[in-house]
C-alpha cells in the first residue's frame, strides 16, 4: 500500500508520514444516555465500506494536526482533506 | 596485464592501479575495473561456483543481469563482481564452493551425472524418516544457498537512509531512449528524474561504438537540470511509488508521470555445456572489450540469432580476436557484418545454431550444426570447432517486469519472437526504447522522445507547437517501427548434444527438469516455476524467463503466448536488506543524563523507545539506599504535557474520570486515562501550576500517544486550550528516600519542610542556581521529589544533587530497584499491570472515577455499566509462601485450570519475602485469600493482599 495525502497544513506527503485514525465514528451527544447495544456499536462496530470514506488522519511526522479525509478505500485515491469543522 | 590498447570508450584509468583481495590473493586493477573486469584481466575465468550441482561459471552477461559472478564481497554475500567497482583494500570471496573454488565436494554430485537431484529432490529425498530431519537440515543448508549471511552484528553494519523525492516524471533507464525522454520533458519544463543502474549512463551506446553520442545526451540532460541517479537501481512499482536504491540511500520517488525505458535483456541459448566458463553473450563480450580493454577470448565461435551476434563477431575481429566459425539461425542473413565476417574467409553456418559445448572447467570447443525448426541438427551439417570463447546471441527479452507490476500486462509477439507490452497502456505509463521491442538508433531515440514529451503534456506542459512536434515524431516513429528487421526464434534446446543443458542459470535448472516437472503434472508455467524454482533466483527470470516459457510451450504443445510469463515481483534488482532497513522512523532516545549514567557503569537496557539504566549494579543496595537514606533516578523519559488556555481545566475534566478543574494552583492529582470502552489506556500526574496552565505527566511510553490522543478530541471539540509535548525539552530526576529533604533543601531555598511543601504539592523555584519544576510526589514509597528542568541543565542538576547528597548516601538507582520499590506500594504500572481490556475498577481503584461529576467525560457510559456489573477480575497483590519468584506472566489456577495470571513478581530484600501482582477471579480479590499459581511446571502457593506491602498507611510518603 503506498499513497499521499495532503495535510492541510504541510502539503502532500507520503502515507508513512501519517497515523491512520479510522472512519468518522461521531460519539454519543454528551449527557445523553446510549444504551449499551448503541454504547457497543459506537465502541466497536464500524461500517467498513468498500468506497468512499471519511476518516481521521493525524500528521504524525509533520505538523501533528487531525484531520479529515475523504479516501476510496478500493483505490485509495484520496478525493479531499480539511481540518475538521468547529463543532459546538 | 593482459589489456588491449587504449579503447575510445574504455572506463579504466590505465595511470591509477587499485589493489585488492581475492580468496585471500593480491589482485590488480585500473580505477575504473570493476572486480570481474580486475579478475578477468589478471587470468582467472572462475568466481563462484552454481547454487546446487557447484558448476563452475564464467562471464555471461557482464551486466549485473546474470548470476554468475556472485561474490562475497568484505564479509557481504550475492554481489555481482561484474558491476561492483574495484576499490583498493576490499576483501573478496568466492560462493559456493566446498573446501575451495578449484575443488569442490559437490561438484562429484554433477559428475555423477543423471537424476540425481532431480525437480523437487528435497521434497522427495528428505521426507523419511521424519526424526532425521534436523540432520538433513543441517547438511542441506551447508550445501544449498547462495554465499553465506554475516554473523550476527551488535550494530548495523550499514548506514543507509531514506529520501523521499516527488517529481513530476520519473525515467527508469538510462539508454538513449530513457536519456532522450528525460531530456524532452525537462526541456518542456518537467521536474524529471532518471536512474540508471549502471555505472555510466548511456545503456547499449556506450559498448557498441557509440559512446560519444551517450555522453552528449547525458551531459545535455544533466544541464538541462535532469536529475541523474546513477548507479542507482529501480527496486520495483508500488502503486506509483518507485524505491531506487543508490549506494546508502534508498530514493522513494514518486512521480506523476512515468516512463520506463528499461531495455532488453540478451537471452543465452539453451544448448548442452551451456553453462561452461567461455561462453558468454554477445553484449558480455562487447562490454569486456570496450569498456575494460579485455580481450574475451583468444578464438571464438559464434552463435546468433541477431544481427547483434554478428556485429559483436566484427568488432571482436577488428581487436585481434580469431573468429572460427559463425552460426546463425536466421536462414537468410544479409547485411555489412555478414559482409565484413565472409570477406575474412569465417565459415558461416546459416540456418546454424549450436549443438553442444565441450570442456571440463573452461570451454575448448563447440559443436555448430544446421537444425531444423525443432531444434534437430540435420545429418551431416555438424562442424566441431575448437574456441576458448563462443558468442552468444539468443534474442532479446524486453525488461518489462517494471511495466507488469505498474499493471501491464506483456502479450507474445510472433513477429520478434518476444513478449511485449501493448501500445496502450495506463494513463500516467509511457514506455521507450527495446523494451517495447524497438530496434535501430533512430528509433529508440525517437520513442524517448515520444514518450518524454507525451508526459509532460500529460502535465499540461507544452504548448502548440510542442504538440505539433509530438505528431510528426510520432508518425515518423510509426514508419520506423514497421520497419524493423524479423530476427529468428530459437529453439529451446538443440538435440543432440551430451551434457546439461541449463535453462535456469541460477537455480541450475534443467531443460530435462523442465521436461520431468510437465511429465509429473506441473504443467503451468506458474505450478513449474514453484516446483523446478525456475525464474526464482538472482536474476529475477532475466535469463530464464523466456527458455523456461519455450520450453514449457514446446512441453505442453501450448502456445507462448496462452503459456505466458511468471507474476513479476518486486524487487527486480538484488538490494542489501540493511538498504530496505533505512534508518529507523523510531529512533532510540536517550535522556540528556545519559552520559552520566555511562559514566556511573549503568547497565543500560531498552524500555520502549528509550535506553535507560536497568541499575548501576546491585539493584538491592540501590532499593535500599531509597529506603534507609536517599537515592536518585532519571525519570526524564515521563511524557510531558503542557495543558494551557482558559478551557485547560474543563478539557482535563472531559478526559480524565476523575475531576481536575478543582484542583488548586500548586497542587497536584492522580490521574488514569481512560477510553471510551473503560479501558484504562495510560496514568500520570496532573499539577495545576497556574489558573489556566496545567503540567501533565504521562507514562514513558505513552508519551506519543497521550499528545495524540489529547489533541484529537481538541480537533472534535475545539476548546479554549492549547496542547504542547515538552518530554524531549525537560530533564526529569526522583530524588526519594527519608534524607531526600535535607539534600533538596541544601541546594534551594524553597521552604521545603512537610508544612510548606506538603505530599502532592507542586512548586516553581531555583534548585542548584537553575530554575525547576518540583513535584512531591512518591511512586517509590518513600519521602520524595520529582525535580523538572531544562533539558540543557539536565547533567547540572544530576552532579550538583549527587555532590550535596554524599555526606547523605545518596545513591542513582535504575529501573530495577524503581519497579521493585513501587510493587512494594501496589503502585500499578500501566501495560505491565494492566493490558487493554483492564479498566480502573478491576484494577483496584475505583476511586479514581468520579461518577458523581456532572460534566460528561470520556468512558463515562462504560464505566457506569462497569460499576453497575460488580467485579470480574480484580488485580491484587500477593505473597508467594515458598520463597520461589513466579515468572511475570505465570498463570494463576482455580481447580487446576487458568484463570489470572502474574503481571509482576520480585523478592523484596527490605521486607525478605517474594511479593507480587496478580490478576485473579473476583471471587479471589480479598485480602488472605489462597491462590496456586503455575509456573513453568511448578506449582506455587501464594496469599492475596490488597494493603500495600510496604507502609500500608502512607506514612513515609507523607512524612
Amino acid at each position: 500500500m503506498s499513497f499521499v495525502l495532503a495535510c492541510p497544513v504541510c502539503g502532500t506527503r507520503e502515507v508513512t508520514d501519517f497515523r491512520y485514525g479510522g472512519e468518522l465514528n461521531p460519539r454519543p451527544a454528551a449527557g445523553s444516555a446510549p444504551s449499551p447495544r448503541e454504547l457497543n456499536a459506537y465502541n466497536y462496530f464500524r461500517r467498513n465500506v468498500a468506497g468512499v470514506q471519511r476518516e481521521w488522519w493525524n500528521h504524525r511526522s509533520g505538523c501533528r494536526s487531525w484531520f479529515v479525509a475523504e479516501r476510496d478505500t478500493r483505490t485509495n485515491e484520496v478525493l479531499s482533506t480539511a481540518l475538521p469543522e468547529a463543532r459546538p | 596485464m593482459n589489456r588491449l590498447p587504449p579503447q575510445p570508450g574504455e572506463r579504466i584509468d590505465r595511470a591509477r592501479q587499485v589493489s585488492f583481495s581475492f580468496d585471500g590473493r593480491r589482485v590488480r586493477g585500473y580505477e575504473g575495473d570493476t572486480v570481474a573486469s580486475a579478475l578477468f584481466a589478471s587470468g582467472r575465468r572462475v568466481f563462484s561456483r552454481s547454487f546446487k550441482y557447484h558448476r563452475p561459471r564464467g562471464l555471461l552477461c557482464c551486466a549485473g543481469q546474470c548470476p554468475n559472478c556472485l561474490v562475497t564481497v568484505d564479509g557481504a554475500p550475492g554481489v555481482r563482481a561484474c558491476t561492483e567497482p574495484a576499490r583498493e583494500g576490499m576483501r573478496v570471496e568466492h560462493q559456493n564452493a566446498l573446501p575451495s573454488l578449484r575443488w569442490d565436494l559437490m561438484r562429484a554430485v554433477d559428475q555423477l551425472g543423471g537424476r540425481l537431484m532431480p525437480a523437487g529432490f528435497y521434497y522427495k529425498t528428505f521426507m523419511w524418516p521424519r526424526r532425521l530431519w534436523p540432520l538433513y537440515e543441517r547438511v542441506l543448508r551447508g550445501a544449498a544457498g547462495l554465499g553465506r549471511a554475516p554473523a550476527p552484528q551488535q550494530e548495523r553494519g550499514r548506514r543507509s537512509d531514506y529520501r523521499r523525492r516527488h517529481a513530476d516524471v520519473l525515467v527508469v533507464g538510462g539508454g538513449p531512449a530513457g536519456l532522450s525522454a528525460a531530456l524532452q520533458a525537462r526541456r518542456l519544463g518537467a521536474d524529471v528524474v532518471l536512474v540508471d543502474e549502471g555505472p555510466e549512463p548511456g545503456g547499449h551506446l556506450l559498448v557498441t561504438g557509440a559512446h560519444e553520442r551517450a555522453r552528449t545526451l547525458a551531459t545535455q540532460a544533466r544541464e538541462a537540470g535532469v536529475e541523474l541517479l546513477a548507479p542507482a537501481a529501480a527496486l520495483g512499482y508500488f502503486d506509483g511509488l518507485v524505491p531506487v536504491w543508490q549506494g546508502d540511500t534508498l530514493h522513494q520517488v514518486r512521480a506523476a508521470q512515468h516512463v520506463t525505458a528499461t531495455g532488453a535483456i540478451e537471452q543465452p541459448l539453451v544448448f548442452a555445456g551451456n553453462d561452461l566458463p567461455g561462453v558468454m553473450l554477445s553484449g558480455g563480450a562487447r562490454r569486456l572489450a570496450a569498456l575494460y580493454a579485455l580481450p574475451p577470448g583468444g578464438t571464438a565461435a559464434v552463435a546468433t540469432v541477431t544481427e547483434e551476434g554478428l556485429e559483436a563477431a566484427v568488432a571482436l575481429l577488428e581487436l585481434g580476436v580469431r573468429i572460427a566459425a559463425v552460426a546463425d539461425l536466421r536462414r537468410a542473413p544479409g547485411g555489412a557484418a555478414l559482409e565484413r565476417l565472409e570477406a575474412e574467409g569465417v565459415p558461416v553456418l546459416r540456418g546454424g545454431t549450436v549443438v553442444c559445448a565441450e570442456g571440463r572447467n573452461a570451454l575448448r570447443g563447440v559443436t555448430l550444426a544446421r537444425v531444423d525448426e525443432h531444434g534437430r541438427p540435420h545429418a551431416g551439417s555438424e562442424l566441431r570447432v575448437p574456441c576458448d570463447l563462443l558468442i552468444v546471441s539468443g534474442g532479446f527479452a524486453p525488461a518489462g517486469s517494471l511495466l507488469a507490476q505498474a499493471g501491464v500486462k506483456a502479450g507474445y509477439d510472433e513477429a520478434s519472437g518476444a513478449f511485449l507490452p501493448p501500445a496502450a497502456l495506463p494513463p500516467g505509463t509511457y514506455a521507450a526504447g527495446t523494451v517495447t521491442g524497438l530496434r535501430g538508433a533512430e528509433a529508440i531515440e525517437l520513442s524517448g522522445r515520444v514518450a518524454g514529451a507525451e508526459a509532460a503534456h500529460a502535465l499540461g506542459l507544452g504548448d502548440a507547437a510542442s504538440r505539433e512536434r509530438l505528431e510528426q515524431d510520432r508518425s515518423r516513429l510509426d514508419g520506423l517501427r514497421s520497419a524493423v528487421p524479423e530476427p529468428a526464434v530459437p529453439p529451446p534446446s538443440a538435440a543432440g548434444g551430451k551434457g546439461k543443458c541449463f535453462a535456469c542459470l541460477c537455480e541450475d535448472v534443467t531443460a530435462e527438469e523442465i521436461r520431468h516437472s510437465v511429465e509429473e503434472g506441473f504443467d503451468s508455467i506458474e505450478l513449474s516455476k514453484r516446483y523446478t524454482t525456475v525464474t526464482m533466483g538472482p536474476c529475477q527470470g532475466r535469463m530464464c524467463q523466456l527458455p523456461s516459457v519455450r520450453l514449457m510451450a514446446r512441453e505442453t504443445g501450448q502456445p507462448l503466448a496462452d503459456v505466458g510469463l511468471t507474476t513479476a515481483r518486486p524487487p527486480w534488482s538484488a538490494v542489501p536488506l540493511g538498504v530496505l532497513a533505512g534508518r529507523p522512523s523510531e529512533p532510540a532516545k536517550r535522556s540528556p543524563l545519559h552520559h552520566r549514567h555511562r559514566e556511573a557503569g549503568a547497565r543500560i537496557k531498552w524500555a520502549g523507545d528509550w535506553r535507560r539504566p536497568y541499575d548501576y549494579g546491585d539493584p538491592h543496595a540501590e532499593a535500599m539506599a531509597v529506603h534507609e537514606a536517599v537515592g536518585v533516578i532519571d525519570v526524564s523519559p515521563l511524557g510531558k504535557l503542557l495543558v494551557e488556555g482558559p478551557d485547560a481545566g474543563a478539557f482535563l475534566d472531559r478526559l480524565y474520570p476523575n475531576r481536575l478543574s478543582t484542583l488548586e494552583p500548586g497542587r497536584i492529582r492522580y490521574g488514569v486515562l481512560g477510553s471510551d470502552a473503560g479501558r484504562i489506556m495510560d496514568d500520570g500526574t496532573v499539577a495545576r501550576l497556574g489558573e489556566q496552565s496545567f503540567y501533565v505527566t504521562t507514562t514513558s511510553s505513552g508519551a506519543g500517544a497521550v499528545e495524540e490522543w489529547f489533541s484529537w478530541w481538541q480537533a472534535d471539540w475545539r476548546m479554549e486550550v492549547r496542547v504542547t509535548n515538552v518530554t524531549h525539552a525537560l530533564a526529569a530526576v526522583n530524588l526519594a528516600g527519608p534524607r531526600s529533604r535535607e539534600v533538596l533543601a541544601g541546594l534551594t531555598s524553597l521552604d521545603c519542610s512537610s508544612d510548606a511543601l506538603g505530599y502532592l504539592d507542586a512548586r516553581q523555584a531555583h534548585v542548584a542556581g537553575v530554575p525547576c519544576l518540583i513535584l512531591r510526589i512518591g511512586f517509590v514509597g518513600e519521602l520524595g521529589y520529582e525535580i523538572h528542568v531544562s533539558s540543557a541543565f539536565g547533567e547540572h542538576l544530576w552532579d550538583a544533587l549527587l555532590e550535596a547528597g554524599s555526606g547523605h548516601g545518596i545513591r542513582p538507582f535504575g529501573l530495577e530497584p524503581q519497579r521493585l520499590l513501587r510493587l512494594q506500594k501496589l503502585h500499578v504500572i500501566v501495560g505491565q499491570d494492566t493490558d487493554t481490556e483492564s479498566n480502573p475498577y478491576d484494577a483496584a481503584m475505583p476511586w479514581i472515577v468520579k461518577l458523581d461529576k456532572e460534566e460528561d467525560f470520556i468512558g463515562r457510559w462504560a464505566l457506569e455499566q462497569t460499576a453497575e456489573r460488580g467485579l470480574q477480575t480484580g488485580l491484587v497483590g500477593f505473597r508467594a509462601r515458598d520463597g520461589v519468584v513466579p515468572a511475570e506472566g505465570a498463570a494463576v489456577l482455580v481447580d487446576g485450570a487458568p484463570a489470572g495470571r502474574v503481571t509482576s513478581s520480585r523478592f523484596s530484600p527490605r521486607l525478605g519475602e517474594v511479593i507480587g501482582m496478580a490478576w485473579v477471579p473476583a471471587e479471589m480479590a480479598g485480602d488472605g485469600a489462597e491462590i496456586t499459581i503455575s509456573d513453568n511446571g511448578r506449582t506455587l502457593a501464594a496469599t492475596v493482599t490488597t494493603t500495600p506491602f510496604y507502609d500500608p498507611q502512607g506514612a513515609r510518603l507523607r512524612s
